[in-house]
Formats: C-alpha cells, sequence, structure tokens
C-alpha cells in the first residue's frame, strides 16, 4: 500500500515537472494539473493509511485522520478554480498571438 | 465588539465585493461608492486594531469559537496590525487612483480589488499555516485577474508566466503544509512552535518541511534564484494594480519573518536562513543593475521594489529585534514610495504622448506638481537625507554594524543605493527636463482630483515617516520586541496550560 502511494506520488509529479519545463501552454497546465494530484495525494497520505476506517472518531473503533481529507478537499478546489483560470488565460494568448508558445512575440 | 475587531479588517473588504456583484446593475459609480466606502471603513478598523493591539498583549480570535489548535484562530500582534493598516492605506489609495478611470478598462475590477485586499488583511492576521495558504491563494487569484485588467498581450503573457509559477509554489506549499503535518500533527503556528521543541519527531523531516515553507515565501518575496518573474510582472500591470501588488512581496517577507521568530526561534532551527543573507545581498545588486538598464519608468519602479524586498531580506538571517525593528520602518516607507512611482509613471506617461513613461527626451508637459512628488518619492527611494529612504537604511545599517557579515551588506547596500540614485536621477533628468521643443505638446487631460489626491496620499508618507520617525520607529521598535518574545504569541494563542494539551501517537 505505502510502496504503491509512494510511487504514484513520485511518477505524477516526475511527470508534471518533466511537463510543466515544455515550453507549450498545453503541456504546461497538464503538467500543473498532475503536479496538483501528485499533491493531493501526498497531503492525503500525511494523516497515516488506513483501510476501511471511517474518519469518525468512536469509542474504541480504528479511525482515520479527518483533518487531510478537509485539506485536501479545500487544495482540490483552490487548485480546480486556479487551472480553470490558467486554461482561459492559455486560449486568450493563443487568440491574440497565435502561438501557444509560453514566449509567443505575436503579431504586435 | 472589541473582541471582534480581529475580523473587521478581512470581513469589510469580503462584504463590500459582495456588495458590489450584487451592485452590478446600477453602474460603475455603486460599485465604486461601495468600494470607497469599503477601503475608508477598512482603515478606521485597522487603526482601531493597531490601537487595542499596542496595548501590548496578543488579541485572538478564534474562528467559531472552537479553541487552537483544534480550531483556526487569528492573532493579531503588533506587526500585524502595522501590516493591516499599511495595507488599508495602501489599497484605499490604490482604490483612488483607479476609480479615476482605470476601472472600466475590464470587467469586474471593483469586486477583485476588494478580494485581494480581503486575501492580503488575512495572510496577515491569520495564526494557522493552512489558513494561511488560503488566504495566500485568495489574494494570488484575485492578483491573476488584476494583473491581466486592461488587456493586451504584454499583460497576457506576463500573467501566463505569473500564474504558472505561482501555482508551482502552491504545490511547493502544500507538500511543506503537509510534511509538517505528517511530522508534527499540527498546524497551528503556535504549536508547531511547541512540538518542534518535542524530542519524538522525526527531526530531518521537520527541518525539510520548514526550509520548503521558507523556500515557498522565498517565491513571494522574490529572493534571487526564485526572483525572476517580479520586473516582468509588476511592469505589465496597471498602474494602481502595479501599485496594489508592492504589499504582495512584503507579505512573503513577514510571513518569514513569523515563521522565524514564533515557530523556529524556540526550537533553535534559525541557523538554516543564516543562508539567505548573501542571496538577499545578491537581490539587492542584481535589482540595482537591473534598475539602471531599465527602458520605462514602471520597469525602474518594479527593480526598485525587488532590491527593496531584497534589503529586507537581509533582516531573517539576524533574529534580533534591533534588526528586525529597523527592517519594518524600511519595510513602511519603501512600499508607499515604490506604490507612489508606479502612479507617477502612468500620470507622466499620458503627457508624453506614445513615448509614454519610456525614460527618453519628449515633447514639453506643464506639471510641476508630478515633478515635485517624483523628486520627493525619488531622493527617499534613493536613500537621501532628510527623507524616510534614508533613516530606514540608516537604522538598519547600524542595526547589521555588530553581524558577522556586516561589511558586505554595508558596501552592497551603498553600492546599490548609489546605482539606484544614478538611475533615478537619469529617469528622472529624462522624463522632466531633457524636452524636445520642436514636437508638438500632448493633448493630456488636467490631473484629476481622484489621481492627484492618490498620489499625494502615497507622497506624503516618504516626509510624514522622516517627521514622525521617533513615534513610528518606536512602534517598529515594540512590535519586534514582541515578535522575539514567541512565548508570550505561543501562551496567547494556546492557552496557559498548553503542556496538558492531549495528543494521540501516531505510528
Amino acid at each position: 500500500m505505502e510502496a504503491l502511494l509512494a510511487s504514484a506520488i513520485g511518477i505524477l509529479s516526475a511527470c508534471g515537472i518533466f511537463l510543466i519545463l515544455r515550453a507549450r501552454t498545453f503541456s504546461l497546465v497538464l503538467g500543473l494539473t498532475l503536479l496538483s494530484y501528485a499533491v493531493n495525494m501526498f497531503l492525503f497520505a500525511s494523516g497515516r493509511l488506513q483501510m476501511d476506517a471511517p474518519p469518525l472518531i468512536r469509542n474504541g473503533a480504528i479511525y482515520t485522520d479527518p483533518l487531510p481529507q478537509a485539506l485536501v478537499l479545500t487544495a482540490i478546489v483552490i487548485g480546480f478554480g486556479m487551472t480553470a483560470y490558467l486554461v482561459m488565460l492559455a486560449l486568450r494568448a493563443l487568440a491574440e498571438s497565435g502561438d501557444d508558445h509560453v514566449d509567443a512575440k505575436g503579431k504586435l | 465588539m472589541t473582541q471582534h475587531a480581529a475580523i473587521l479588517p478581512i470581513l469589510i473588504p469580503f462584504a463590500a465585493a459582495l456588495l458590489q456583484l450584487a451592485a452590478k446593475g446600477y453602474g460603475i459609480s455603486a460599485q465604486r461608492t461601495i468600494g470607497l466606502i469599503g477601503a475608508l471603513l477598512g482603515v478606521l478598523a485597522a487603526v482601531w486594531l493597531l490601537q487595542l493591539a499596542d496595548a501590548g498583549s496578543v488579541l485572538v480570535y478564534a474562528l467559531g469559537d472552537w479553541q487552537a489548535p483544534f480550531g483556526i484562530v487569528l492573532a493579531v500582534d503588533r506587526l500585524a496590525a502595522m501590516m493591516t493598516l499599511l495595507t488599508a492605506l495602501l489599497s484605499a489609495s490604490a482604490l483612488l487612483y483607479a476609480s479615476a478611470g482605470f476601472d472600466e478598462r475590464g470587467r469586474h475590477f471593483h469586486p477583485l480589488f476588494q478580494l485581494q485586499v480581503f486575501g492580503l488583511q488575512g495572510a496577515f492576521l491569520t495564526g494557522d499555516l493552512f489558513n494561511l495558504f488560503v488566504f495566500f491563494e485568495v489574494m494570488l487569484l484575485a492578483s491573476y485577474v488584476l494583473l491581466a485588467h486592461g488587456g493586451g498581450l504584454a499583460r497576457t503573457r506576463a500573467g501566463l508566466a505569473y500564474v504558472a509559477l505561482n501555482l508551482a509554489g502552491s504545490a511547493l506549499f502544500l507538500i511543506a503544509l503537509g510534511l509538517l503535518y505528517g511530522t508534527l500533527g499540527t498546524l497551528n503556528l503556535a504549536d508547531v512552535a511547541q512540538r518542534l521543541q518535542a524530542p519524538e519527531i522525526d527531526a530531518a523531516l521537520a527541518r525539510l518541511a520548514c526550509a520548503l515553507l521558507v523556500a515557498v515565501f522565498a517565491l513571494k518575496a522574490a529572493l534571487l534564484p526564485l526572483s525572476f518573474w517580479l520586473p516582468h510582472a509588476y511592469a505589465a500591470a496597471g498602474a494602481p494594480v502595479a501599485a496594489l501588488f508592492v504589499i504582495m512581496t512584503k507579505v512573503g517577507i513577514v510571513s518569514i519573518l513569523r515563521v522565524q521568530a514564533i515557530a523556529f526561534a524556540p526550537a533553535g532551527a534559525t541557523a538554516d536562513l543564516l543562508g539567505l543573507a548573501p542571496l538577499a545581498l545578491a537581490t539587492v545588486l542584481f535589482a540595482a543593475l537591473g534598475a539602471l538598464a531599465a527602458p520605462r519608468l514602471r520597469d525602474l519602479t518594479a527593480w526598485l521594489v525587488l532590491g527593496s524586498a531584497g534589503t529586507l531580506l537581509v533582516a531573517p538571517a539576524f533574529p534580533q529585534a534591533m534588526v528586525s525593528a529597523a527592517a519594518l520602518y524600511y519595510l513602511l516607507q519603501s512600499t508607499f514610495v515604490a506604490a507612489t512611482l508606479f502612479l507617477l509613471a502612468e500620470a507622466v506617461g499620458v503627457r508624453r504622448g506614445a513615448l509614454a513613461d519610456a525614460l527618453h527626451s519628449g515633447p514639453a508637459f506643464h506639471a510641476p506638481w508630478l515633478a515635485l512628488a517624483f523628486l520627493l518619492v525619488a531622493a527617499s527611494a534613493a536613500g537621501m537625507p532628510p527623507f524616510a529612504g534614508f533613516l530606514g537604511k540608516l537604522m538598519l545599517l547600524s542595526a547589521l554594524r555588530d553581524s558577522d557579515l556586516a561589511a558586505a551588506i554595508w558596501f552592497v547596500l551603498l553600492l546599490a543605493g548609489l546605482l539606484m540614485m544614478l538611475a533615478l536621477a537619469r529617469g528622472g533628468a529624462r522624463l522632466f527636463w531633457a524636452r524636445k521643443p520642436d514636437l508638438p505638446p500632448v493633448a493630456a487631460p488636467a490631473l484629476n482630483w481622484r489621481r492627484a489626491t492618490a498620489i499625494a496620499l502615497l507622497a506624503a508618507p516618504a516626509v510624514l515617516l522622516a517627521l514622525f520617525a521617533r513615534p513610528v520607529s518606536d512602534y517598529a521598535a515594540r512590535a519586534a520586541a514582541q515578535l522575539h518574545d514567541p512565548q508570550a504569541y505561543i501562551a496567547a494563542v494556546l492557552g496557559a496550560e498548553h503542556a496538558d494539551i492531549q495528543r494521540e501517537t501516531r505510528p
């Protein structure tokens, strides 16, 4: 379980960083999205991994830490909004310069 | 009512933003009125908060009355109250300038402006690291849209780079928070300070988390290897937006000062921050060279913002109350000066036609008050006596006199000051004196009263902070002394019996 999660986070962030370093807006958006998936899973793991346990504290029963779930939910919402805005900005840059290179000089 | 004072500077801009969205159908004048009333109320609330905080105790506001470390708290000490007032004054002036016509160049300017102020105030007041992340994101999301306000390819491109970089920064922030929560089991700043001293934690992981946290704040504050975005983004933004953005680098600096003094210092974990000083000095030199090469007044101002950020980032490496006090005084004046220069760049630019604020000789224009304002703030930015910039730099240099790096700091700061002065003198001479009489004068509108008042309000502190240097620097000294007394902060947030908080041992 730990090995699976850790390698998933590692592969996602490696792919994300590789795509961020490309100079096209489409791969930039994809890279940032993959990176935010990796970060969300990492946050989730910070409360320790538990199988089949509810995030509710009851006497004697096993439970999973509810706080990372709340943090992940907040991070997902914020990341989603940011990515949506980045896509709009990338589309506008494409429309204004006719090129999706991040340093497009455009027709000016 | 007094107990709710801590949340007023956050609630007022948020309420104003919601009202402005609801009042959209009544035209832009309704939104302007709501915004300006909100800004005025924000200043009053910040002044009140400053008075309450200056009584000496840390005001703690538990949201929903959930006690720390289980709930989120706002904690107001003198530093937070001072930054709240600075933000309120700066945003009120920038809003006044923007309501003279800039706000009509795109949609939703007013609600976004208020949301940015909401995020800024929250970031200064919160006592919880995850809440700090949320307020950072509120501030950044509003700033992304404000940066693109007014349109144009230059702004879109600058915005794209700025958004991508800050999204990567947010990912790093979340990784740091995950590591902190995983090792310490808490994200409340005062509780983090407690847990860092616990013997059973994984010290290496905690140290890594702290280093990542400082790296994220350094990105926001534009420390050298992470500062290439700043001149590009700030010079592309519209004048009132750029004036408001000046405070955003200060959020990073104040965050570093705060986590260093409250969380790292009690655990003796500040040694890593010593590495910041050479980087900060490199930032100052880089900014001075950039200022010499700047083609327009707004680029020059963006480099000045970077230079003052570099100067301020020297302070966290030396955790002494005297250094922090000098840095706080310098922070106040550098914020006002840079904001004024951004507004002046536009006000002068419209009088020079197609040349705008490019630093070349251009058509003759008559604007003695703008020239006087430029002289005042440029002299203060260059650190000339008798203005506030000189006093701030003098305090900082004399506070750092006994440190290990004193020789390097004095050399770099004084050399950078000289280079900045050269850049400003050359720029001012070309803007105001080197005129080409054969060019026809540009038909520019008379200076609108809103713009004139905004520039006067922002330029006045260069003189006022020098005239009232004693009370202001005394306040800064009290704020720094309180900042470097983390036990009082921790006791105020967690209560006197914080040793008895029950914790679960985790695998």
